[in-house]
């Protein structure tokens, strides 16, 4: 690749690594942003809000927008203002001196070369880890509501977890399922209390505190769940036609582990204040290094912050010639 | 340059039983967002091995019937029937290239 350096490469495009791109290309950095590839997990173009449906908590939007449609408008202002969206997924990184290098697929050639690399790769659905996930994903297993739900009009289903995307998909499972459990392994929800005191106002949801997933059942299509007793230890069986995990969320944050400074839960670590990383010049935004807040307005908030920052530095860098 | 064809709970045993090469059949709904995502590649691929695959989509939608016999339970899901039979199901959103990996004995 004999290319020159770009001066700024964008890696993630969720609000975070989109709002960075707009604010990028209007300061005439020309981006170039690694969307990633399809898939279904929330680590795609897009992110999280891809596979959410109505988002209410996003300012502008005073009937609520559809997560696909928010991401697409984010996306259509990117592009009006020149970022480079590509839809690859960044295989591998190089920090370790500038320009820095990122690699797509299995290329001998780094993708890109840059000055300045903005990090907001998201996170995405924490599995339960049980043997029986990949045999029945897709087959009664989901960690989409929206794509799924459809699928299970008229049937008994369960949702694991206690936090506000447990409740979000609870209630919007319930336009299908004839009653939807609630599987949490505390007494109380984590949830926002709007959505709390919806989910309980539904007569289609049920509560299961306490307990935790042992097992998922069935062979070919889940048939139900095995469930523990926190406390006392107590098993049972539950017939469910579908199960839905929303038990949180880990970052995508595995290209990074030989380069970039995290947390022990894998999320990286920014100065306080900023979107600094350990590396300077390597900036990061968005779910990626934020495990408090998560919300849309937050990363494209954090992700404004990284262009800002990223702007600034490269200024710095200009300015003392070492380009 | 062959096209995506669109079936209907009434074309879908036809179109996929009588059909002298494999077809996939994408099972999509307006409502997904992966489905939109895995749609432009699905376009591009009809046009470089329509030869080989025939490349159809269903509207869950429109077609709840032949989703739940088929026991789709999520989508994006792909099936490719080979003589009439489900050959292959692809669950969830895909690269292309990794799409072109999963199709590569029918290709």
């Amino acid at each position: 690749m004999t290319s020159p350096p770009l001066e700024v490469v964008i890696v993630g495009s969720g609000p975070a690594g989109l709002t960075a791109a707009i604010y990028c290309a209007r300061a005439n950095l020309e981006p170039l942003v690694f969307e990633g590839e399809p898939s279904s997990t929330g680590d795609q173009p897009g992110g999280q809000l891809m596979i959410t449906t109505d988002v209410e908590n996003y300012p502008g939007f005073p009937e609520g927008i559809l997560g696909p449609d928010l991401m697409a408008a984010f996306r259509a202002q990117a592009a009006r203002f020149g970022a480079d969206l590509r839809t690859e997924k960044v295989s591998r990184v190089d920090f370790s001196r500038r320009p820095f290098r990122l690699w797509v697929g299995d290329g001998e050639a780094p993708a890109a070369t840059a000055q300045a690399v903005i990090v907001s790769t998201g996170a995405q659905s924490l599995m339960l880890g049980l043997e029986a996930e990949e045999r029945l994903m897709g087959r009664g297993l989901s960690t989409c509501a929206t794509c799924d739900g459809f699928f299970f009009s008229g049937r008994e289903i369960a949702v694991v977890g206690g936090g506000d995307s447990a409740m979000e998909e609870a209630l919007f499972l319930t336009k299908f399922a004839t009653k939807v459990t609630v599987i949490h392994r505390r007494d109380q929800l984590r949830a926002s209390k709007i959505m709390q005191d919806r989910a309980f106002a539904s007569d289609r949801i049920d509560f299961l505190w306490n307990h935790t997933v042992v097992d998922i059942l069935g062979s070919d299509v889940l048939e139900g769940v095995r469930v523990r007793h926190t406390g006392n230890g107590a098993e049972q069986t539950l017939p469910l036609a579908g199960l839905f995990i929303a038990i949180g969320h880990r970052p995508n944050t595995d290209l990074f582990k030989d380069s970039l400074a995290m947390h022990p839960n894998g999320y990286l670590i920014t100065e306080p204040g900023s979107t600094r990383t350990n590396i300077p010049g390597v900036f990061a935004c968005g779910d990626v290094q934020d495990d408090v807040y998560r919300q849309a307005v937050t990363a494209a908030g954090s992700g404004c912050m990284a262009a800002i920052d990223a702007e600034r530095w490269l200024e710095a860098q200009h300015d003392a010639g070492h380009r | 340059m062959a096209g995506i064809t669109t079936l209907s709970s009434a074309s879908f045993d036809e179109t996929v039983g009588a059909a002298a090469k494999p077809v996939l059949v994408d099972f999509w709904a307006e409502w997904c967002g992966p489905c939109k995502m895995i749609a432009p590649i699905l376009d591009e691929l009809a046009g470089e091995h329509g030869e080989s695959i025939t490349f159809a989509k269903l509207n869950v939608d429109d077609a709840p019937d032949v989703a739940r016999r088929h026991g789709v339970m999520s989508i994006p899901t792909l099936i490719v029937f080979n003589d009439g039979e489900a050959a292959m199901r692809i669950v969830g959103a895909k690269s292309k290239a990794a799409l072109l990996e999963d199709l590569a004995e029918f290709l």
